[in-house]
Formats: C-alpha cells, sequence, structure tokens
C-alpha cells in the first residue's frame, strides 16, 4: 500500500539540483559532449540502443550522458522516449545474408568462402592497460586497406555451407508469412511463447542477465553443446513498404550483431541425426550479448526438440519473466521507497505478537515459580 | 577443413524468403525512384540544404505533410531466414510536400532531422517532375559508393590469411 507523502518538494528540488551537480563533476574538466560519446563510447550507445529497443545512437548518447553512464538508467530513458513516438510501420524483415560486414568470423570451419574476418575486435588483445590513452593520447595510426574490398554477400554458414549436406535443421518450414507476429510492446506476453516473442525478448534483455544464463547452459544446466557457426557483425539496409507509395523504400542502415550457433543433434530410429540452430541478433556491435542470446535461444527450444527441461535456461517463462532491466530494477528498487504504513502494519503485527508470546511466557513462569518451592521441599 | 558452399540455384526456403522480402520492383520508374530515395535518405541534410538553395530556392511549395518523428519496428527472422520476428524499433523521419505544379514528393529516412527529410521530399518531387536532380543523386550515390567501398577495404586488411607450416616428415 503507497501513501501520499507530502512535504518533501523543497528536498526533492534540491536533490535533483545536487544531481546535476555532481553529473557535471569538476568544472574544471571540460564538459563531455554527446556526440563524443556517440563516437567514442560507441559500444555502451550499443547496447542503450539495444536494450533501450530503440536505434538511435543520437538519443541513446544523450541518455548516457544524463544518467551518468548508469547504462541501465538510459535504458530506462530510452524506453520511456520511446513511448512518446507513433510507430509508421513494420519493416520488411532484415536481410542478414545480404549485411556489409565489418566482421564475419566462423569458429567451425577454417577456410570458408569470404574467409575469417576479424574486422574490430577485442580479441587478440593483450588486456594490458594502454596509458597512452590516458597521456594526451597519439591519433591512432590510419588503419591500412586491402587491395580489394571483402566479398559482396558472403555465404552463410550454416544454410549455405551446413545444410548443403542436410546436416543441419532447416529453420522450421513452412514459414507462415501471413502469421501475425507477436510483439511484447502491444501485447501482455502468454505462456507458452513462440519462438518469435522469445528472440524479441532476449534481443532487448538484460546482457548480463542473458550472459549468464547462456554461461549456465555451457555448464550443464542444458545439455545443448554449441559451437559458434557463424558471428557477422556489419549494416543492412532497412526497408519499409508505406501505403501511400504502394512500394518498398529503403531508409537507412543500420548495424547489427548476429549470432547463429550449431548445437547437438537430434535424431531417432527413422531419422537422420542432424544439428540443430540457436539465433542471436542484437542492434549494434554486442558480440557477447548475440552469442550468449544464441544459447538461450536453443536452451528454450527444449520441448520443440523433446528436450528433459534440467536449467532455469530451457524455463521460458523463468527467462522471459527476468531478463527486462527496466522491469526488474523498477521492481526491485521499488522498495526503497516510502512503505511507512506497509510497514506500520508489520510493525504492530510483531508488537502484538511479542505481546501474546511474553503474556504465555509470563503465566509458564508464574506456573514455575508457584511450583518450585513445592520442589524444593 | 575447406568448406564447400551450396549451389547459387537451390532451391531452398532461404531464396524463397529473400525473394519474397525483397523490395525491388519491376517497374522501371519505380525501380530509379527506389534508388534516389535510398541515397537520399543516406544523405545529410547541409549537403541537402546546401544544393536546394543553390539550385532550387525560389521553387514554391508546401508542406503536404509537415516532417513528423516516429518509429519503424525493425523485423528479423529466425536464423535469418525463418520465422519472423520483432527485434527493436528505429527513428524515422517523414516528410511530404507539394510543388506548385502539383507533383508529390515523399520521404521517409532514418534518425530525427526533420530539415534533412523535409529536404529529401523536395528532391524526390524534383527528381519526379523533370529529374534536373539526377547529377546530384548521381554524385552523392558515388560518394556513399566510395565510403562504403574504402571501408570494405580496411575490413578486407582484416582477414585472415591461414598458412600451414610443412614438417619435413612426408617425403
Amino acid at each position: 500500500m503507497y501513501v501520499a507523502v507530502k512535504g518533501g518538494e523543497r528536498a526533492i528540488n534540491n536533490a535533483h539540483k545536487l544531481l546535476a551537480e555532481q553529473r557535471r563533476g569538476n568544472k574544471d574538466v571540460t564538459e563531455i559532449e554527446t556526440d563524443q560519446i556517440e563516437q567514442q563510447l560507441s559500444l555502451s550507445v550499443t547496447r542503450v540502443m539495444a536494450e533501450g529497443s530503440l536505434y538511435d545512437r543520437d538519443l541513446a548518447a544523450l541518455a548516457i550522458k544524463q544518467a551518468r553512464g548508469d547504462l541501465i538508467e538510459a535504458i530506462f530513458l530510452m524506453r520511456a522516449y520511446r513511448t512518446t513516438l507513433p510507430r509508421f510501420a513494420f519493416s520488411k524483415p532484415i536481410k542478414t545474408a545480404e549485411m556489409d560486414v565489418s566482421r564475419r568470423i566462423s569458429a567451425t570451419f577454417k577456410d570458408l568462402p569470404g574467409g575469417q574476418i576479424l574486422g574490430p575486435t577485442f580479441d587478440y588483445t593483450h588486456r594490458l592497460l594502454d596509458f597512452t590513452l590516458m597521456a594526451n593520447g597519439q591519433e591512432p595510426a590510419d588503419a591500412p586497406s586491402g587491395d580489394f574490398p571483402i566479398d559482396e554477400n558472403m555465404p552463410r554458414v550454416l544454410d549455405d555451407i551446413l545444410n548443403y549436406e542436410g546436416l543441419i535443421q532447416d529453420e522450421p518450414t513452412p514459414v507462415d508469412e501471413n502469421a501475425p507476429v507477436a510483439d511484447l510492446t502491444r501485447e501482455p506476453v502468454k505462456f507458452p511463447a513462440g519462438r518469435d516473442l522469445r528472440l524479441q525478448n532476449l534481443s532487448r534483455g538484460d546482457e548480463g542477465f542473458v550472459l549468464a544464463l547462456g554461461y549456465s547452459t555451457q555448464r550443464g544446466y542444458a545439455n545443448s553443446h554449441a559451437f559458434v557457426g557463424e558471428i557477422r557483425y556489419g549494416t543492412v539496409s532497412v526497408e519499409i513498404e508505406p501505403e501511400e507509395l504502394g512500394f518498398a523504400i529503403d531508409i537507412g542502415d543500420i548495424e547489427l550483431t548476429e549470432c547463429e550457433t550449431v548445437n547437438k543433434f537430434k535424431g531417432s530410429k527413422t531419422k537422420l541425426p542432424q544439428f540443430t540452430r540457436g539465433y542471436g541478433l542484437v542492434f549494434g556491435q554486442n558480440e557477447r550479448k548475440s552469442i550468449s542470446m544464441a544459447l538461450v535461444d536453443r536452451a528454450m527450444r527444449a520441448n520443440e526438440m523433446g528436450e528433459q527441461i534440467m536449467g532455469p535456461a530451457q524455463d521460458s517463462e523463468f527467462v522471459m519473466e527476468h531478463s527486462d532491466n527496466v522491469q526488474s530494477t523498477g521492481f526491485v528498487e521499488h522498495i526503497k521507497l516510502p512503505h511507512y504504513v506497509d510497514f506500520q502494519g508489520e510493525l504492530e503485527l510483531v508488537r502484538r505478537m511479542r505481546a501474546e508470546v511474553e503474556e504465555r511466557l509470563a503465566k509458564l513462569d508464574g506456573k514455575a515459580a508457584k511450583s518450585q518451592p513445592e520442589a524444593a521441599e | 577443413m575447406t568448406a564447400q558452399t551450396a549451389p547459387t540455384d537451390g532451391s531452398g526456403q532461404r531464396q524463397d524468403h529473400q525473394n519474397q522480402d525483397s523490395g525491388k520492383a519491376v517497374d522501371p520508374t519505380t525501380v530509379a525512384r527506389q534508388r534516389w530515395m535510398s541515397v537520399l535518405a543516406r544523405t545529410p541534410r547541409t549537403t541537402l540544404e546546401a544544393e536546394w538553395t543553390a539550385q532550387y530556392g525560389d521553387v514554391n511549395w508546401n508542406h503536404l505533410r509537415e516532417p513528423q518523428i516516429g518509429m519503424v519496428m525493425v523485423r528479423g527472422r529466425a536464423g535469418g531466414a525463418g520465422q519472423r520476428f520483432n527485434l527493436g524499433e528505429m527513428t524515422v523521419t517523414r516528410c511530404a510536400v507539394t510543388l506548385s505544379d502539383g507533383t508529390v514528393g515523399h520521404s521517409y529516412v532514418k534518425g530525427r532531422d526533420r530539415v534533412q527529410a523535409q529536404y529529401a521530399a523536395l528532391f524526390d518531387a524534383i527528381m519526379l517532375r523533370d529529374g534536373s536532380a539526377s547529377d546530384f543523386i548521381d554524385d552523392l550515390a558515388k560518394i556513399q559508393a566510395n565510403a562504403k567501398r574504402d571501408h570494405a577495404r580496411k575490413v578486407a586488411a582484416t582477414k585472415v590469411d591461414f598458412f600451414t607450416l610443412v614438417r619435413g616428415e612426408d617425403e
């Protein structure tokens, strides 16, 4: 139960002023600009867009600045802003097969058509602090260029290579193109949830939560051993078909990271064994999240695969009800807000219970006191 | 091991979807319009504004629909080719303009730049009216293609060249 408690207005105003002052920090230090955040903290921007479920680099940078770098608070700001905008359209499904890749690797095939493209990655760095970044920072040298651009339309490891031999399951077919696509931003989530809803939920889910669950599947809390068939990061164009035009138009590019896992196989006495799939797709450059998402997506397909549920990552309801960090933080943090009346009730209850026990004890003591002399005799 | 690629004429489900998802129209005038709208959507407002002021400053026009900021829900497919799902939203600005002769131009561009959306709609109208901005559009397209190519070459420099060390045991 909540009650309106008045009188905090001045304190609240002043708290906000103090917050603004602390956000700015020492005024001898140059104030950070949102375009600096957008350019130089681009992976924070990526995370805020992905979990805020709104692709807009400038807004994400602003949210990060306003939230003093608290990414979950920034995600909250993005979600709140999102609710003020009308939705013009649904895009046509983006074509990740036609992605302009900045990175594309496979852990299952060394020599594959198109090659292993490392792109801008932290892998193979030594994880030693680079103090030149702190001391005036040297301008990095321009990255070298190859003689030729990378191949366009690189073949996909799962579809074009593995599936060539029928070694991996097709994505469940046939796909009904007229079937409605679930949208958790418009309708309450119902269980059992379809894969469309699960993927939407995971893509905007908390990175840490999805990471931990993905990790749990590897440690034995879901038996679905995974290889990374392919990871690609790059840009795809987004197309919509506005009613007033009647044809599709390209409205610009967005960055995405996609991960496809190849998981343990499935077969029966009559069916040839085949590898199975997990899928991860997130806004921006975020390999950790897309791999984790693919692991959890595969784990949540347990029912479909006829697997025994043995870990939390396989329990769609558990995963989906706890993956949203705005929802989680809302409920966890609300307990710091005034619960004075609630607590008053609890206090009275405890006092009454204590009084009752004390009364009972006193009666017992009385009896004991009476009986003691007798015992002494 | 060396991986093999499926033949390109494979009649897999993915091919079907890719065709179905393709917004490529057959009508050549629509194809041309799709191309310039896609180029304009990727051009910064300052470039559009400067060209408009220099070449079309005296053109009379009105807003048919004022620039409006909204969202598009981006959709993906499970496994890149399977069931559709809602990935997340992106900000988009749209605008519609009418030239004095009644030509209507439209724009839908990524982001929240109302001015960019307005000029993109104006150039769409000019292109529909007389195609007089086609050189401008071609130049922009070249710039965009070059930027893309430059990036793809930098990325290509990060491609791994595996080599195998031969140990002299085999004769």
